[in-house]
């Protein structure tokens, strides 16, 4: 990159002077620049890359495949990787079409504007608030003694978790992640939402156009590479929490971080090339979520300027 | 288009429902500690406790550390990239995004295979913690700052400074960073935010905070993680209100966070 600037040809005044034009001198310019890489590359780039490194390596330190197989012979990888990718999906998409609807309802449905910044205001504060402690409030709401829990039993007099309904379960975390994923749909789809221009509606209803013609031709398909770019981002946001399902479920739910984390606390693989080349897994699937979001961007921003 | 909507009410009302019944039910869970009626007692229990402040004041003293050097990284380089070196700006924009990509869990099992060993045995300092926060605050932090610089004409300030006799850290105190305090400032609590409550680091770096501190509690007491948890809600949406206050005409984007 621009780095490889080869310092010897500067400053050679002493010696013969060169053929080339002034104007090809050195940019030293990017000196100012190396504190930041030199920090992203050891503490970003590198550890990325001896995971990558390591996942091609047997124990002795020979290039091998088997650590990539063994996450396919392994049926609890695959499913952990299955269990991921099931509740990033769900959240995904429920929290994208729910957030989508609740930034339409207060930019375009005719609430008053206190709806509107109270609602960006609490979406700030609920995609910040995961981890932990969203783990305990959700236990508070839908666990064993749960206050949810309590009203259903005292008015329905239906025990639910009697009923095979459990917290501690794919759609019981998905619940839980929905609390942090809708709120970030909310902040993305606002600005978008905003940036539909009255005149495209008034155009299309010249033209002879109904709501719904405007919706279908004119503003979901403008909307659309937002709409899913955002969802991805989504996905990619479920795909690597780690502390929540910690906090909220310990060991019940089998999901990669989970034993990924495992992991790193102690080799319970007995297999450190498989370690690494699980979480490897985990940068080939967020980087083609990424990938996706990139490209959906781009096209996003043509529109929505 | 201003007729009032039923639909829209009724998924307004929804998500303000779905926002605040487990904070009611948190709040409700944690008064329940005494059999039989309402009391302040998980927090009066929580508050007791001598470790909820040294954990606290841990998370307090990581938040700081990672601040500061974010911002000593983050700041020269933006503004460099910025004035001189805008071919550059879509490898730093990358890399700044990269933690999007990597998660956290993986990039601790990263930095613990590549530093917690000799040759270079970093575990026993708080160095990678420092950097893995470091990392995860740089897309917020670089955003804000980034945002902040385009808003102003960097250029033309510097140069006219320069030609005015300013020496560097005239540049940097007296013109650029009263230009982007807002800016800066809102990178820097929403940061604060994130580190305060991020668990997967301290846990698995074995590094005492406020978050690992949450979990063993959680998984020790009844009532008294829901007081721990309100106390964290308080603290992200304190940090939240002041980015708000801070810069009216900030956007939603900045607020973005990954889950921990």
């Amino acid at each position: 990159m621009v780095m490889d600037a080869k310092p010897d040809s500067h400053r050679t005044t002493g010696g013969a002077p060169s053929a080339r034009p002034p104007k090809s001198r050195i940019n030293w310019s990017w000196l100012g620049v190396v504190p930041f890489f030199a920090f992203a590359i050891m503490f970003l780039i590198l550890p990325s890359l001896s995971i990558f490194v390591r996942s091609f390596e047997g124990p002795e330190g020979q290039f091998t495949l088997d650590n990539i197989f063994a996450i396919f012979h392994g049926r609890d990888f695959i499913n952990a990787y299955r269990t991921s990718l099931t509740i990033s999906l769900i959240t995904a998409v429920s929290g994208g079409i729910f957030g989508f609807l609740l930034a339409y309802s207060v930019i375009l449905g005719g609430l008053p504007s206190v709806a509107r910044s109270f609602l960006l205001t609490f979406s700030g504060v609920a995609s910040n608030f995961a981890g932990v402690p969203l783990a305990f409030a959700f236990v508070a709401t839908i666990g064993n003694a749960g206050l949810v829990t309590r009203i259903i039993e005292n008015i329905l007099n239906v025990d639910i978790h009697a009923r095979g309904f459990t917290i501690y379960s794919i759609w019981g975390l998905s619940i839980v992640y929905m609390y942090f994923q809708f709120p970030l749909m909310v902040l993305i789809m606002a600005p978008a939402l905003d940036g539909l221009r009255r005149e495209w509606r008034e155009a299309c209803e010249n033209l002879g156009g109904t709501e719904l013609h405007y919706w279908r031709y004119v503003a979901l398909p403008i909307l659309m590479p937002t709409l899913l770019g955002t969802m991805i981002l989504l996905f990619g946001n479920a795909f690597g929490a780690y502390a929540t399902a910690y906090a909220f479920s310990g060991s019940f739910i089998n999901l990669i971080t989970i034993v990924i984390g495992a992991q790193i606390q102690g080799d319970v693989l007995y297999n450190p090339g498989l370690g690494n080349a699980l979480a490897l897994g985990m940068i080939v699937i967020m980087s083609l979520s990424m990938v996706g979001y990139l490209t959906l961007q781009r096209r996003a921003a043509r529109w929505l300027r | 288009m201003k007729k009032v909507n039923i639909f829209a009410w009724f998924i307004f009302i929804l998500g303000i429902f779905y926002f605040f019944l487990p904070l009611f039910a948190t709040l409700e869970f944690s008064l329940r500690m005494k059999k039989g009626v309402y009391s302040f007692e998980a927090f009066r229990v929580a508050f007791e406790d001598p470790k909820f402040y040294q954990n606290f004041g841990y998370s307090f003293l990581w938040a700081v550390l990672t601040i500061i050097f974010s911002l000593l990284l983050v700041v020269p380089t933006a503004y460099w990239v910025h004035w001189k070196l805008q071919k550059i700006r879509p490898l730093v924009e990358f890399i700044t995004l990269m933690p999007f990509v990597t998660p956290a869990v993986v990039l601790v099992f990263g930095l613990i295979r590549l530093y917690g060993k000799p040759p270079l045995n970093l575990t026993p300092t708080p160095i990678p913690l420092i950097a893995g926060y470091i990392i995860l605050s740089f897309p917020y932090m670089y955003r804000s700052v980034d945002s902040g610089l385009r808003a102003i004409d960097i250029r033309t300030l510097t140069e006219a400074a320069l030609s005015m006799g300013a020496g560097w850290g005239t540049i940097i105190s007296q013109v650029i960073f009263p230009n982007i305090r807002v800016a800066i400032l809102s990178g820097v609590f929403l940061t604060f935010a994130i580190v305060m409550g991020e668990f997967t680091f301290a846990s698995l770096l074995s590094w005492p905070a406020f978050g690992p501190y949450m979990e063993e509690i959680g998984s020790m007491r009844a009532y008294t993680p829901q007081a721990l948890s309100l106390v964290s809600f308080g603290l992200t949406w304190f940090s939240m209100m002041i980015m708000q206050s801070l810069g009216r005409g900030a956007k939603g984007e900045e607020q973005i966070a990954v889950a921990h």
